[in-house]
C-alpha cells in the first residue's frame, strides 16, 4: 500500500504552547483516516500542517512524498481542503465561488465552469448556482465548501468537521458523497466529534488528546481492545447499588445520573441486581467508539 | 530574499478576484470619484478662487482652480489605495477569511498580499484617472504632460497601498484605522501642497512637508499637468520608488508574521 501522508515526530508549538506533541502516523492511499479528540486536542493544527497553512515546528511531514517545508505549492495543488471555519467568498455567488477558486489553481475558465456545474450537481446544489452566499443555510454552505475542495480533482481530501451542526439528512448526504469519492480512489482525511460518523466512515483513526495520539486503529478493533463487548447503564441508581458494584470489582464509571458497567456479558449481572435492589431503569447496549473515546480521554470538559 | 521569491504570477489571481468584485458593482464604484472632484472644483476652485485670485507656483501664475486640480488627482490616488488596503483588506482578511481560503490553494501568503497591494494601486490608477478626466475636461491640465499622470497615480497608489498594508498587519481591530487616518492621512491631505503652495509655510514647515509622501505625488502630478520639469521632480520620483520598495517588502513581512502561525 502506498503511504500518502507520513508524519515523524511531528510537533507544533505556538510560542511556548505545544499544540501537537511529537506524533507519528501514516495514511495510506485510498483510505478514510480519522482524527478524533476533545476540543483543543490539536486536530485542526495537524490538518493545517498537512495543507501547508501552518509551518511545522519540528519533525517531518511528507504529503504525497513531498516535504511540506519545501514543496508547499505542489502539495496544495494536489489536495482539497474543507476547513473547520466557513470561508466561502461572500462577495460572489455560489457558482462564482467555485470558478474563482478554480482560477487559484490555474484551471482554465471553460474547464472550471464545466467542473463547477458538475460539482454543484454532485453536492445537490445546482439550483443554488446563482444564489449569494449569505442566503445559504448552514448545510448548504458545508456542501459548497466540500464542492469547492473538489474543484482541482484532489488526490487527498481534507475534511475538518464536515458535518458539525448539520441535520441528519445533510449528514447522510455528506457521508454518501464521501463513500462515493473513495470509490474513485480519493484519500479522505477527516476530523469529527461524532463517534458514529467516525465508526461509519473511517478505515482507521487516531484519538488525540493534548497534542498526543493516544490510540490508533480500526474503529471495531479499538472497541474490542479498549472496551467491553457491552455496557450496562443503570439510571438513578440507589447508593446500595453503587457500593455493591464497587465491591464486586467490576469496571464501572459514574455519570451525573447513571452508572456505566463495562462487562462482556451483563445479562447475568442485571438479573442479580434486579433481585437484590429496586432498579428504576437499566439498559444493556453494545459498546461504541464513544465509550472508548470517553474512557481514554475522560469525561471532564476541555477548553 | 525568500519573501520576494515567494511572490509569483499567481498573485494576479488575487488581483483578478478583487477586480471581479469591483466590476460587479461598478456603477456605484465609479460615480463618487467622478462627482467628488467636480464638487471640490466648483466649491473651492470657483468659490475660493474669487477670493484668492492667482496663485504663484514655480514662477507660474495660475488660477486657484488650476492650482487645486492636480492636488485633487493626487488626493484621489492616496485615498483610493489607502482605503482599499486598510478597511478593504482587513475585512477580507479578518471577517471574510478570504486570505485563509486562498492560501489553501497553490498561492502563497506573499502572493495574496502582493495581489492586494497591486489591486489597491489599480484602484488609485482608476480613480485618479477619472479625476484627471474631469480636470482635463475643465481645461485645468495640459498636453502632453498630463498623459503621464495616470502612471504616477498608479505608482503613488502602490506606495499608499503598501503603507496601508503595514497598518493592516499591525492594528488590533478595525476601529484602530482611525489613528493612521487621523494622524497621517488627514495631515497629508491638507499639508502636501494640495490646497496651497508650500512656500507660504515657514521654512521648518516646508521641510516637514517634504517628509510627507503625498507632497511628492502632488508635485509630480502638478508638474506633469503644467508641463514643468526640474531636478526636484527626479528626487520626488526617487522618493516614491524608494519608499514604495521599502514599505512593500515590510508590509509583506509583517502580514506574513500576522497570518502564518
Ligand atoms: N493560532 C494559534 N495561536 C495559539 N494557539 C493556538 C492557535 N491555534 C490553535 N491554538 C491552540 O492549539 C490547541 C489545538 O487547537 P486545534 O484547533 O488544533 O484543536 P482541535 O483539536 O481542532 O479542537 P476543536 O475540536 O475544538 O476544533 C488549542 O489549545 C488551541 O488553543
Ligand atoms: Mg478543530
Amino acid at each position: 500500500m502506498k503511504v500518502v501522508v507520513k508524519a515523524e515526530n511531528l510537533t507544533k508549538r505556538y510560542d511556548s504552547f505545544t499544540a501537537v506533541n511529537s506524533i507519528n502516523f501514516e495514511i495510506n492511499e485510498g483510505e478514510c483516516f480519522g482524527f478524533l479528540g476533545p476540543n483543543g486536542a490539536g486536530k485542526t493544527t495537524v490538518m493545517k500542517m498537512i495543507y501547508c497553512a501552518s509551518p511545522i515546528t519540528s519533525g517531518n511531514l511528507f504529503v504525497l512524498g513531498l516535504d511540506v517545508e519545501k514543496k508547499s505549492r505542489e502539495i496544495k495543488a494536489l489536495i482539497g481542503v474543507a476547513p473547520q471555519e466557513n470561508n466561502l467568498d461572500p462577495d460572489f455567488t455560489v457558482l462564482k465561488n467555485l470558478t474563482v477558486y478554480a482560477r487559484y489553481f490555474g484551471i482554465e475558465k471553460r474547464v472550471a465552469e464545466k467542473r463547477a456545474m458538475e460539482l454543484l450537481e454532485f453536492m445537490q446544489l445546482e439550483e443554488k448556482a446563482d444564489v449569494e452566499i449569505p442566503e445559504l443555510s448552514g448545510g448548504m454552505k458545508r456542501r459548497l465548501i466540500i464542492a469547492r475542495a473538489l474543484i482541482n480533482d484532489p488526490k487527498i481530501l481534507i475534511l475538518d468537521e464536515p458535518t458539525t451542526g448539520l441535520d441528519p439528512q445533510a449528514r447522510h448526504l455528506i457521508w454518501d458523497k464521501i463513500r462515493e469519492l473513495r470509490k474513485f480512489g480519493v484519500t479522505v482525511i477527516l476530523t469529527t466529534h461524532y463517534m458514529d460518523e467516525a465508526e461509519r466512515l473511517c478505515d482507521r483513526l487516531v484519538i488525540m488528546d493534548q497534542g498526543k495520539i493516544i490510540v490508533e486503529g480500526h474503529p471495531r478493533d479499538l472497541i474490542e481492545r479498549h472496551s467491553s463487548k457491552s455496557v450496562l447503564e443503570i439510571i438513578d441508581p440507589s447508593p446500595g447499588v453503587e457500593s455493591y458494584l464497587r465491591d464486586s470489582g467490576l469496571i464501572i464509571e459514574k455519570g451525573s445520573d447513571r452508572i456505566y458497567v463495562y462487562a462482556d456479558n451483563p445479562q447475568q449481572l442485571l438479573h442479580e441486581l434486579n433481585e437484590k435492589f429496586f432498579l428504576q431503569h437499566a439498559t444493556i447496549r453494545a459498546s461504541t467508539l464513544e465509550d472508548v473515546f470517553l474512557k481514554l480521554t475522560g469525561r471532564g470538559l476541555r477548553d | 530574499m525568500s519573501l520576494l521569491s515567494n511572490i509569483s504570477r499567481r498573485s494576479l489571481m488575487v488581483w483578478r478576484r478583487n477586480k471581479d468584485v469591483f466590476f460587479t458593482t461598478w456603477k456605484t464604484n465609479f460615480l463618487p470619484p467622478f462627482f467628488e472632484p467636480i464638487l471640490y472644483l466648483v466649491a473651492m476652485g470657483l468659490g475660493f478662487g474669487i477670493l484668492i485670485g492667482k496663485v504663484e507656483y514655480e514662477g507660474l501664475f495660475v488660477e486657484y482652480a488650476m492650482f487645486l486640480a492636480p492636488g485633487l488627482v493626487a488626493i484621489s490616488s492616496m485615498y483610493s489605495a489607502f482605503f482599499e488596503c486598510t478597511y478593504g483588506s482587513y475585512v477580507r482578511m479578518h471577517y471574510q477569511k478570504t486570505f485563509d481560503a486562498i492560501i489553501a490553494t497553490p498561492l502563497s501568503i506573499e502572493d495574496v498580499i502582493a495581489g492586494e497591494m497591486l489591486w489597491g494601486a489599480t484602484k488609485s490608477f482608476l480613480n485618479s484617472t477619472i479625476v484627471l478626466g474631469v480636470v482635463v475636461i475643465a481645461g485645468l491640465a495640459w498636453f502632453p504632460g498630463m498623459l503621464f499622470v495616470p502612471f504616477i497615480g498608479f505608482l503613488s497608489g502602490l506606495m499608499f497601498a503598501s503603507i496601508a498594508m503595514i497598518f493592516t498587519a499591525l492594528v488590533p481591530n478595525i476601529d484602530s484605522f482611525n489613528y493612521p487616518f487621523f494622524l497621517l492621512i488627514t495631515p497629508m491631505f491638507l499639508f502636501s501642497g494640495t490646497f496651497f503652495p508650500l512656500n507660504v509655510l515657514p521654512e521648518w514647515g516646508q521641510w516637514m512637508a517634504e517628509i510627507l509622501p503625498l507632497t511628492h505625488s502632488t508635485r509630480l502630478i502638478r508638474d506633469l499637468s503644467y508641463n514643468l520639469f526640474s531636478w526636484v521632480d527626479v528626487i520626488s520620483l526617487l522618493y516614491i520608488v524608494l519608499l514604495t520598495a521599502i514599505t512593500f517588502v515590510t508590509a509583506i513581512a509583517l502580514m506574513r508574521k500576522r497570518l502564518i502561525k
